[in-house]
């Protein structure tokens, strides 16, 4: 059985080199070190937001909000970087975070505490996190030239030749990991998602499970609404719009089950630089961009089925002769 | 010592005085507790012993998996003490109860399945390392070494507990209550779906077990295995502790009557076989790897009883009589008309109902009133053109639950509010209405208490007197032979004997059913 | 065995009592407030060319809303809803620059929309797939297609007589959206209350397996139901497209969204096995009145829809709370 479980990361793996292979027959410096630390830089902030959202999902949860919830603290950190630009970035950066938890929280006390499934949730503060950005900003952008060049800067600073960007991504791979595997909160989460009863008499708060999920959500989502911020250089009530379907998506075809309790870290990662790769290997082999949307879709389609597969429990082999077959 | 009971029905039991060796490991006393609109338990007394067996005997709603409930903290008791070695205790969750040494295994595994088996045994008391983190090499360790002392070697930690038999995930139960050196441990129906040598390997667990000292609460239906591995008793009803007292001093019929408040002298009624002509033929029916060659003819006015154990593929072969699944080769022929079976309706269409194993999953919609459980497959006859007739669908749920005698405050009410009798009599009454030529019964009376179990097979008796051709797949042998007119063995998917029940034995049965040679 | 025949009754309460403590009551009693509210901000609120007017922006919507509630019933979703409107749109722009009149214009468009919904339906009953999942992938296919076909172009020569679906007005001020949608609520309240395809449904939403066992035919009852919706949103696409002139493949983006909302907001449990059409027709109501009524004045859209938001969960959370109030209260004495 673990055969197959690290057979999904498996077939994922093989397809993000055949995808890299393939394009680089035709363009070989698609497939060149800088290149491909390139595309995982360009891809860090979709890793980060798929890590958040993995966890809300492994709850059996989903969180349709974490696009909002980046847009909103964008604009927040946005707007205190425009408004005291003497502030170091790692001040930034709190203030980011705390945001971010607190619309996580947010969500996750609505779950906790009042019973609303998370879907109904996460739709309503979907629209209502973004609706605030307007509030807060009075529909105003803040572009380049009101953002401090160490705000803007951070993330492109070189360490080690590789980009901060990616070593902040690195670094939420990392915390993930050890979380999910070494932490009695990140072996709970799984618990709940795999069985939400047997987790109850085992003595695992559900409800506080979940909570946690979606502060974590939260906090990741809002360090990403920094760093997408700095990254595109223009915070607007437009940021990321739809992009919560982008994340679920990569972590779909990372082979994290909507179903809960079944997913990893390195597949949620590999989701992502899937999903990455995908829109940076179309203009290099000149298709033109209107291709993304329909191959993306595709592919999360493909990346079900056979998920779907591996999944799919066997009837009964009840038959002697059938079971050496 | 003499149990007090309630004031229309006493026994003085005959046990032991308490002795200083035999202090009780875990007493309750006085234990009430309510929900809205349910007292559930009121005034029970309970003792668990180290070292022996106690059955908890008691019908569908008396209060046992309340009682387990608050035994392993899930819930409060409303009244009463809880002494732990004597100490008054309280349970503020169960992680607390856990990890005071009770523990408890349920009839559906209450595990992980998409986790290991070294993280079900050690889950909220893993082995940790510096900063509080997992010691996985640890954990697969540690279980290594308790599946060792079960003598479950056999189980490797690192494997995903979903591959594992049931019989195996029960192990892997008990291995999470050695994990913390449980001192009581609470088996709910645990037998319910082992074949007979898991049964029997489990039996050799609870010796294991109690030679090392541990209180063992038997919650179980099945009264051969409760006089066979149970050193004393308590007997539940209506949520009030009836009797208890030790096993070997008491016999079955007045456990029974204890449970019931009544003699139930026969559960199985006495019938004259009326064999009418054969109704349903069915030839080769076989399946890829499920079932091969089965092979019988069914009569009106009969009951042919399908004997097996678990997993001998005789439900795979009835969901392949009523079109659930396909099968890859044979016929049925009903009425002398060969079918074709490509879905359920094809089945329902043609006269062959089922009564599924599983009540609450297969066979009612929970949260559904009765009078809308009852006219669903019967929708085409009550409807007119596709369009509801409420007040058709009404006067059939009414005549088919006063056939059945439903207990029910009303038929607008939620199926799944009633007693696991009255649901297994909705599921009935549902096909009834069909006017089925056979109806198939899966299981009939699993986790029914007795009083149904009596009132079910009453029922069957009727209905195969009216002409109707009953199936009745179970594993229970004493309803086997209550029951059946012919008795038809599988074993392994494939058909091992057809038997006439005229002096046939449990021993012909279970050899049948085992593969062994006579 | 008793001997007297037990007399059970049909039911405990009386019907009107179940009405009176509805989730749809309470809709009412919202929409009330709201209507309330919005007549007495805005001075020309209570003209009835201005109430034709706010017809408008929820009638799509809310046609794409019926069917949604019948297959969330069923226990299934479709978030692909918005991107197959988008699609059927992009083929009538196509159909109409090959020179096709109306009437296949809008045969284009409900066929479209019927072959994505069968689409969907093939994926999730025939592949076993999640619906949820598999309609976030179609949801991407089908307007990839429509951006693949359009790209950044606009299709925007429609037929005059392709204007009267979403700007004509069948009688007085009852505009053809309106009339159009009061239809298909009827229809759809009809198929979903009075039929047993409808009854099906609710015990397919509560447990599929035991539907099954029953003899229901889940699969085709789930395929029905994704077409239907795809056909739905087909004609909501003639309406709209109609409405707006033009093609875009980035029309009615969020819609889906809005749906579910409409959906749930009237009752619809996100779960399946409940809710009601009138429910969803009064939830399509109050959210077309809030939206509108913000719009009168002059609330940007963004804001409007907090609001909305805030309104959804309000309204979910209120039976919950009101429970547990219930109870509290009963078991302090």
């Amino acid at each position: 059985m673990n055969r197959i479980l690290k057979s999904r990361e498996m077939l994922l793996a093989i397809a993000i080199v055949v995808l890299i292979g393939g394009v680089a027959t035709r363009f070989p410096d698609f497939a060149s070190p800088l290149s491909l630390a390139q595309a995982f830089n360009d891809t860090s902030i979709l890793i980060i937001l798929a890590l958040a959202q993995m966890s809300v999902i492994l709850t059996r949860s989903i969180d349709l909000s974490t696009a909002a919830n980046l847009c909103f603290t964008g604009m927040a950190v946005a707007m205190l970087n425009a408004a005291h630009p003497e502030l170091p970035v790692a001040v930034i950066i709190l203030v980011a975070l705390l945001w971010g938890l607190a619309l996580g929280a947010f969500n996750g006390l609505l779950v906790w505490k009042i019973g609303i499934p998370p879907i109904v949730v996460t739709l309503g503060t979907l629209t209502i996190y973004r609706g605030l950005t307007f509030v807060l900003s009075g529909g105003a952008w803040v572009n380049a030239d009101k953002m401090s060049a160490s705000f803007i800067n951070f993330q492109r600073q070189s360490l080690v030749g590789i980009p901060v960007l990616s070593w902040i991504a690195l670094l939420v791979i990392a915390l993930s990991y050890i979380f999910l595997r070494y932490t009695k909160t990140g072996r709970d989460v799984y618990a709940v998602g795999v069985n939400p009863t047997a987790a109850v008499y085992t003595g695992i708060d559900v409800g506080r499970t979940k909570f946690i999920a979606f502060c974590i959500s939260g906090l990741i989502s809002g360090l990403a609404g920094y760093l997408w911020i700095s990254r595109y250089v223009i915070a607007s009530v437009e940021v990321a719009n739809g992009y919560e379907l982008n994340v679920i998506a990569a972590c779909v075809i990372g082979g994290i089950s909507i179903a809960g309790g079944v997913g990893s870290v390195a597949g949620a990662v590999m989701g992502a630089l899937f999903l990455g790769l995908i829109g940076l290997a179309l203009p290099v082999i000149n298709v033109s961009p209107f291709w993304q949307l329909a191959i993306s879709g595709a592919a999360i389609l493909l990346a079900i089925v056979l998920n779907a597969r591996s999944e799919k429990v066997a009837g009964r082999i009840i038959l002697k002769k059938a079971q050496s077959a | 010592m003499a149990f007090v009971l309630p004031p229309f029905f006493c026994i003085i039991m005959n046990t032991p005085a308490a002795t200083a060796e035999h202090k009780p490991i875990l007493e309750l006393a006085g234990i009430s507790k309510s929900f809205p609109g349910v007292r559930a338990l009121h005034g029970v007394n309970l003792s668990l012993y180290p070292g022996q067996v106690t059955a908890l005997i008691g019908e569908n709603g008396a209060g046992k998996s309340t009682l387990v409930k608050i035994l392993t903290g899930i819930y409060q008791p409303d009244e009463g003490k809880i002494l732990l070695h004597g100490q008054q205790v309280s349970f503020s969750s169960a992680q607390d109860a856990f990890h005071r040494g009770i523990t408890a295994i349920h009839q559906e595994t209450v595990l992980f399945d998409d986790l290991t088996v070294a993280e079900n045994i050690w889950l909220g008391h893993a082995p940790k390392k510096a900063f509080g983190l997992i010691d996985w090499p640890a954990m697969n360790a540690k279980a290594r070494e308790v599946l060792g002392r079960m003598h479950a070697g056999h189980i490797a930690p690192e494997m995903p507990l979903r591959g594992l038999s049931i019989a195996n995930k029960h192990l892997v139960a008990v291995a999470r209550a050695m994990s913390i050196d449980a001192q009581v441990v609470v088996m709910d129906e645990p037998t319910a779906a082992l074949s007979s040598k898991e049964i029997n390997e489990l039996y050799e667990l609870i010796g294991l077990l109690k030679s090392q000292g541990k209180a063992i609460l038997f919650i179980s239906h099945k009264f051969d295995e409760i006089y066979k591995i149970a050193d004393r008793f308590t007997v539940f009803r209506d949520g009030e502790l009836v009797g208890a007292g030790l096993i070997n001093a008491t016999p079955q019929n007045a456990i029974v009557k204890m449970m019931v408040g009544r003699a139930v002298d026969r559960i199985f009624p006495k019938r004259q076989a009326s064999k009418g002509a054969a109704v349903l033929q069915v030839d080769d029916l076989s399946h890829p790897t499920e079932f091969e060659g089965l092979s019988f003819n069914l009569h009106a006015g009969e009951i042919l009883g399908f004997y097996g154990l678990i997993g001998a593929g005789r439900t795979e072969a009835m969901k392949a009589l009523f079109g659930l699944t396909r099968s890859s080769r044979g016929t049925i022929t009903l009425d002398g008309k060969l079918l074709q079976m490509r879905s359920a309706e094809d089945a329902i269409n043609a006269g062959i109902v089922y009564v599924p194993e599983e009540r609450g999953n297969q066979g009612i919609a929970a949260g559904l009133p009765i009078f809308m459980n009852i006219s669903l497959p019967s929708l085409s006859r009550t409807s007119k053109n596709g369009v509801l007739q409420l007040k058709e669908e009404l006067a059939l749920a009414r005549a088919y639950t006063q056939r059945l005698d439903l207990r029910a405050a009303s038929l607008s009410q939620d199926v799944a509010t009633l007693s696991g009798g009255n649901q297994q009599k909705v599921v009935i009454a549902k096909w009834l209405a069909m006017k089925p030529k056979v109806i198939i019964l899966d299981e009939p009376t699993k986790g029914i208490d007795i009083g149904s179990k009596a009132a079910v097979h009453e029922f069957m008796a009727q209905l195969v007197g009216e002409g109707m051709a009953v199936i009745m797949v179970s594993s229970e042998i004493p309803e086997i032979l209550g029951m059946s007119d012919r008795v038809v063995v599988m074993r392994e998917g494939l058909v091992t004997a057809d038997f006439e029940n005229k002096d046939l034995t449990a021993e012909t049965l279970v050899r049948a059913a085992a593969g062994i040679a006579a | 065995m008793s001997i007297e025949i037990r007399h059970i009754p049909d039911r405990l309460d009386s019907p009107l009592s179940g009405v009176l403590r509805s989730w749809e009551m309470l809709l009412v009693i919202v929409a009330v407030l709201v209507f309330t509210f919005n007549s007495f901000a805005s001075p020309h609120f209570l003209d009835v060319w201005t109430l034709s007017d706010m017809t408008f922006n929820f009638t799509e919507k809310a046609l794409i809303a019926l069917p949604m509630a019948l297959l969330i019933i069923s226990g299934e979703i479709d978030l692909s809803v918005a991107a197959i409107l988008a699609l059927s749109s992009t083929f009538m722009g196509l159909a109409m620059s090959f020179g096709f009149g109306t009437p296949v214009l809008v045969l284009v468009g409900a066929v479209v929309g019927l072959a994505c919904g069968a689409f969907n339906g093939a994926l999730v009953t025939g592949l076993k797939l999640p619906s949820i999942v598999v309609t976030i992938g179609t949801m991407s296919l089908f307007r990839g297609v429509a951006f693949i076909i359009l790209g950044d172009q606009v299709y925007k020569n429609y037929p005059e007589s392709f204007d009267y679906f979403g700007q004509g007005y069948v009688f007085w001020v009852f505009s053809f959206e309106l009339v159009l949608f009061l239809i298909f609520a009827a229809v759809f309240a009809f198929l979903l209350h009075f039929t047993s395809f409808g009854r099906r449904l609710y015990f397919v939403g509560r447990n599929a397996t035991s539907a099954q066992f029953s003899g229901v035919n889940v699969k085709r009852a789930k395929f029905i139901l994704f077409c239907l919706t795809g056909v739905m949103s087909g004609v909501a696409s003639v309406l709209l497209t109609s409405r707006l002139g033009s093609t875009r493949p980035s029309i009615a983006q969020g819609f889906e969204l809005e749906a579910i909302t409409m959906v749930v907001l009237g009752g619809v449990a996100i779960t399946g096995g409940a809710g009601t059409i009138p429910g969803v027709v009064l939830a399509a109501l109050i959210m077309g009145l809030v939206t509108f009524g913000f719009g009168l004045l002059n609330v940007p859209g963004i804001v409007m829809s907090i609001f909305v938001g805030l309104m959804l969960i309000v309204v979910i959370a209120l039976p919950i709370l009101w429970r547990r109030f219930v109870w509290v209260m009963k078991n302090d004495k």
